[in-house]
């Protein structure tokens, strides 16, 4: 059997109001101290009520809106009952058979053959995420489980995609754009590794010639853009040689263990939970003026989509610069903060893409921190325009940057690495080197270009790299010809 | 002139004219807790230190003459379900014993701006599921007309209290009769508002559909001084109703001529005691003869309100009171082997068997292959419960039932059986299921001088109306006020 790959997401992104969902608790939890970021309300203490933050709506509908959803006027929120100690009302609030945002959907390019791909958002809802249980050591380990409940009503946008995915690749894609509208839409900063961007998949296999749907798997537990592609790679595979060997697929939920490289069975469908949805009587139905809606609509942000073409339009580089750069909000906004300071943009894009993103992922440094802020990258390019430093100094200059965080100019100082921008110094050496190799001039004079640039190597070890290279090279040129 | 028997209205004149000091007040107050409370046992827990402090400062603002507020130095018992800072908050069940809220109710805020004094907390069936005060953890109440009998409930330590002298006013809670009943067992004034008049921040939930906060008085105008504090909108509860509070006191001065008057047919029929049919019959009269308009009237679906009730109050509960696992806060089993017996061994010792029960109910009625058929079915019959109601008032002002098919039952009779029980409730839940308001005011005495409850229902937000009906019957009404004789005596006889 020849069998095609369906695969499905849910990602829950953190809206990042200034306050919680029901509360007013700040939503700036990461690093705080356990349970001090809480209040009687997002601890579910006997008594408390939710209260709506209108925020959470207003973020959660820009999402929708920007996802091509059709937005409900009137919505509810449900109960979703289980025991876990880091929920601690014993039940998530949470949108169930009537979310915001329905029958959306995101268009992909898939690289290679640039071929479009329409991927329907089933859904967007929102709820509010839960606290954190920590253990000493690991859990496995550990004869006891703290619970930290800073994160408690943190507000959550579910998006529910159709299984439109083929493969993956195409997920992946999917999720690094969905990022990047989120950022763009300042609605979440899409941080995977921290948890405020979080993916679950549904993955199964469907037999090519008759259509027929396979088992499907969940997937859960996949926390950066790399685990998500390894984990589902991996997921598919396996699937696949189950059905080689003549094994059956069992509907469960799998865990990525990111150690192991292995997705683990977590729980099968039988010992799914029972959520016991009802409507939330606590809160009103939830209703939408479609006016405001439609006022969201018009006040979208640039998103990324437009942006990449701006970028081509305005700066002149590539698609696949443009692609890049706009693939984060941040990088983007570093690309254009810089792009306002120094003109030739495709050298730009070549620097940010190449030297600056190396050392950012390197040191994992985020380019919002990154040592060397637009105008200090700004400041190294004219130095290379201005000849007063080599590309190939430059990169050095660039690494001592990014350690540092000084200005090249400072660095250049310091060091004393400018070009010699003595001409006299340079014609110099030059002549004391076609003394020294008269076989290359020889050589050169039957022809042979390559000699030229053994005597610019030669050039350039006397004077440390610090010579104009274009000012050697013709010097060299006439000088020979002169017949020195 | 015995302080502790006077009405919160009467006593609050005579603070504000310096007849009286608070301090008297309060002291008298304990006193009488002190001398009977071991019989009736109304309290849980009681603030008089901190209490007869209070009392003081507020005789301070008298001597200085300052603005003093409208409830300056009264004594107030809470039911133990409402949040008190600083006090313990029990809801009657062993899982929340010694939890002491971080956080007052709205309720208590706003009684305490307006000079309230909180004495203490008051008994309660556990997690008011319950229409005796049988189901506390802590052990009954018992009614001070007939210490062998229930005070009803579940706000029985409420009731009690105001019926036997030991607080002036108090507050209890009303999801399917709550406060009406027990009221009514007592020979009380008990007010359920409409669902959305009184913010419920801080009323730990037992099915936040229904649950209301309501006052429990010794007379109709003291439940109107307390209704204009505790009621209006408040930004902490979602559900509650941003409309203007009426001054319910004034409403009390318009008669009721013309007012047109529906009653139920199916009220009177099947397990109510001929007695309390006999007393109703009687308090219409006096309606007719303050010119109101009497006509009977129907309301066709009140036979499917008690089912309805345990479907829908049953699953709020499950989901309600998950949170009381022994993680956080409350009891916590003293042996398990993991999460999952921790979770268990801490809800089966914590909760009694009627929360127990109600909870397997309720979780059975939200299951998946259930839901429809239970919960669902339950809201829709719910609508047309209400419809029921709509209809009525689109013809009447007000209806008037009886507030409980009997007079307060004995001690031990209905705890074996809970579906008899839950019969106790059958004239008062129908109100909860529509959100409407009702009131429960004494309207006569059996045989055997128990008291006997009429309730009068009105529609969304008309409690200034039931005020009105309510005070204008108790003035005119020709059976003579009455005193509980409070008679240990017997009691000790009767347990021997």
């Amino acid at each position: 059997m020849k069998e095609e790959v369906v695969i499905g997401l849910e990602i829950h992104i953190q809206l990042m109001t200034k306050a919680k969902m029901f509360c007013h608790c700040s939503t700036d939890y990461i690093g705080k101290k356990p349970n001090t970021n809480t209040c009687p309300v997002c601890l579910g203490l006997p008594g408390t009520l939710p209260v709506l933050n209108k925020k959470v709506l207003e973020f959660a509908t820009r999402t929708a809106v920007a996802l091509n959803c059709k937005i409900e006027q009137v919505s509810r929120f449900h109960r979703k009952n289980y025991f876990y100690p880091d929920l601690p009302k014993a039940y998530q609030i949470s949108q169930y058979d009537s979310p915001l945002g329905v029958g959306g959907y995101m268009e992909i390019t898939i690289p290679g053959n640039n071929e479009k791909r329409r991927i329907g958002i089933t859904r967007v809802h929102i709820e509010e995420d839960a606290g954190k249980l920590v253990h000493e050591g690991d859990i496995a380990s550990s004869s006891y489980s703290l619970a930290d409940y800073n994160r408690c009503g943190i507000p959550l946008a579910e998006i529910v995609t159709e299984p439109d995915f083929c493969s993956p690749e195409e997920a992946q894609i999917f999720l690094v754009k969905l990022r990047s509208i989120v950022q763009h839409l300042e609605v979440c900063d899409g941080n995977m590794e921290e948890g405020s961007m979080r993916c679950d998949a549904n993955i199964s296999l469907r037999d090519a010639k008759t259509g027929a749907l396979g088992t499907k798997v969940e997937i859960k537990n996949m926390n950066s853009f790399k685990a998500v592609k390894k984990a589902m790679q991996f997921e598919v595979d396996r699937q696949k040689k189950l059905l080689a060997e003549g094994e059956k697929i069992i509907q469960e939920t799998r865990h990525w263990d990111e150690s192991k490289n292995i997705t683990v069975s977590m729980r099968s469908k039988e010992e799914a939970h029972d959520y016991r949805y009802f409507p939330e009587p606590d809160l009103l139905p939830l209703k939408v003026d479609l006016k405001i809606v439609d006022k969201i609509r018009e006040n979208l942000p640039e998103l990324p989509e437009s942006r990449r073409e701006r970028f081509i339009n305005d700066y002149q580089i590539p698609r696949y610069d443009a692609e890049i750069l706009t693939s984060s909000k941040a990088l983007g906004d570093y690309y254009e903060k810089t792009a306002s300071l120094y003109s030739n943009g495709k050298v730009l894009s070549n620097w940010i893409m190449g030297e600056l993103s190396r050392y950012l992922n390197e040191e994992k440094v985020k380019i919002e921190d990154s040592p060397i802020s637009p105008e200090k990258l700004a400041e190294m390019l004219k130095l290379i325009d201005g000849r007063i430093i080599s590309v190939k100094m430059a990169k050095n200059v660039f690494e001592k940057m990014f350690k540092t965080g000084k200005d090249a100019s400072q660095i250049v100082k310091e060091s004393g690495i400018s070009q010699i921008t003595d001409e006299n110094e340079l014609l110099n050496v030059i002549d004391k080197v076609i003394k020294e190799n008269p076989k290359s001039i020889e050589d050169f004079n039957q022809g042979k270009e390559n000699a030229l640039n053994y005597l610019m190597g030669q050039v350039m070890r006397i004077t440390k790299g610090r010579a104009k290279p274009d000012f050697v090279f013709n010097a060299l040129k006439q000088s020979i010809k002169k017949g020195v | 002139m015995i302080l502790h028997q006077l009405t919160a209205y009467e006593v609050l004149n005579l603070i504000r004219k310096k007849k009286i000091t608070a301090y008297e007040v309060m002291q008298d107050i304990f006193n009488r807790i002190g001398k009977i409370d071991n019989l009736i046992k109304a309290f849980l827990i009681t603030n008089q230190e901190e209490a007869l402090k209070e009392a003081k400062e507020i005789d301070v603002k008298v001597k200085n003459g300052e603005v003093l507020p409208p409830l300056a130095g009264l004594p107030v018992a809470i039911k133990d379900i409402i949040a008190t800072r600083g006090t313990e908050t029990t809801c009657g069940s062993k899982i929340l014993k010694d939890f002491v809220p971080p956080y007052d109710a709205t309720v208590i805020s706003r009684l305490k701006a307006a000079g309230a004094i909180i004495i203490g907390k008051t008994n309660m069936d556990e997690f008011a599921m319950g229409s005796s005060t049988e189901n506390s953890a802590f052990g009954p109440t018992h009614n001070p007309w007939d210490l062998k009998r229930v005070p009803g409930g579940s706000s029985g330590g409420s009731s009690a209290a105001v019926a036997a002298d030991e607080t002036f006013v108090a507050l209890g809670t009303d999801t399917g009769g709550s406060v009406r009943q027990p009221a009514s067992f007592c020979g009380m004034v008990g007010l359920k508002p409409t669902y959305g008049r009184v913010s419920r921040y801080g009323l730990i939930a037992y099915a936040s559909s229904l649950d209301q906060i309501g006052p429990i008085t010794k007379d109709v105008t003291d439940s109107a001084l307390i209704m204009k504090v505790i009621s209006g909108h408040d930004n902490m509860d979602s559900t509650s109703v941003n409309l203007k509070v009426p001054d319910y006191l004034k409403s009390c001065q318009e008669g009721i001529k013309d007012l047109k008057v529906g009653v139920p047919k199916e009220y009177f029929i099947e397990g109510i005691d001929p007695e309390v049919k006999d007393v109703l019959d009687k308090a219409l009269k006096v309606f007719e003869k303050l010119g109101a308009k009497i006509e009977e009237t129907t309301l066709p679906h009140t036979e499917y309100s008690l089912p309805t009730y345990y479907l829908i109050a049953t699953a709020e509960a499950s989901s309600n009171l998950a949170r009381y696992d022994g993680v956080q806060y409350g009891y916590r089993a003293e042996y398990y082997d993991d999460l999952a017996s921790m979770y268990q061994n801490t809800r089966s010792e914590g909760f009694g068997s009627e929360v127990k029960r109600r909870i397997m109910l309720g979780t059975y009625a939200l299951s998946s292959g259930y839901y429809d058929a239970y919960y669902l079915k339950a809201q829709k019959v719910r609508t047309l419960i209400k419809e029921d109601f709509d209809k009525a008032f689109s013809k009447y002002d007000i209806l008037i039932t009886p507030t409980s098919p009997t007079p307060a039952f004995k001690l031990n009779e209905k705890v074996s059986d809970p579906l008899t029980m839950y019969l106790s409730d059958i004239y008062t839940i129908p109100v909860n299921l529509a959100g409407i308001p009702a009131i429960s005011l004494n309207c006569g005495y059996s045989k055997s001088n128990l008291p006997i409850g009429l309730q009068i229902i009105g529609k969304h937000f008309s409690e200034e109306i039931l005020i009105r009906a309510a005070f204008n019957f108790e003035q005119n009404n020709n059976v003579e006020k009455r005193k509980p004789e409070i008679k240990p005596a017997k009691f000790k006889e009767a347990a021997a």
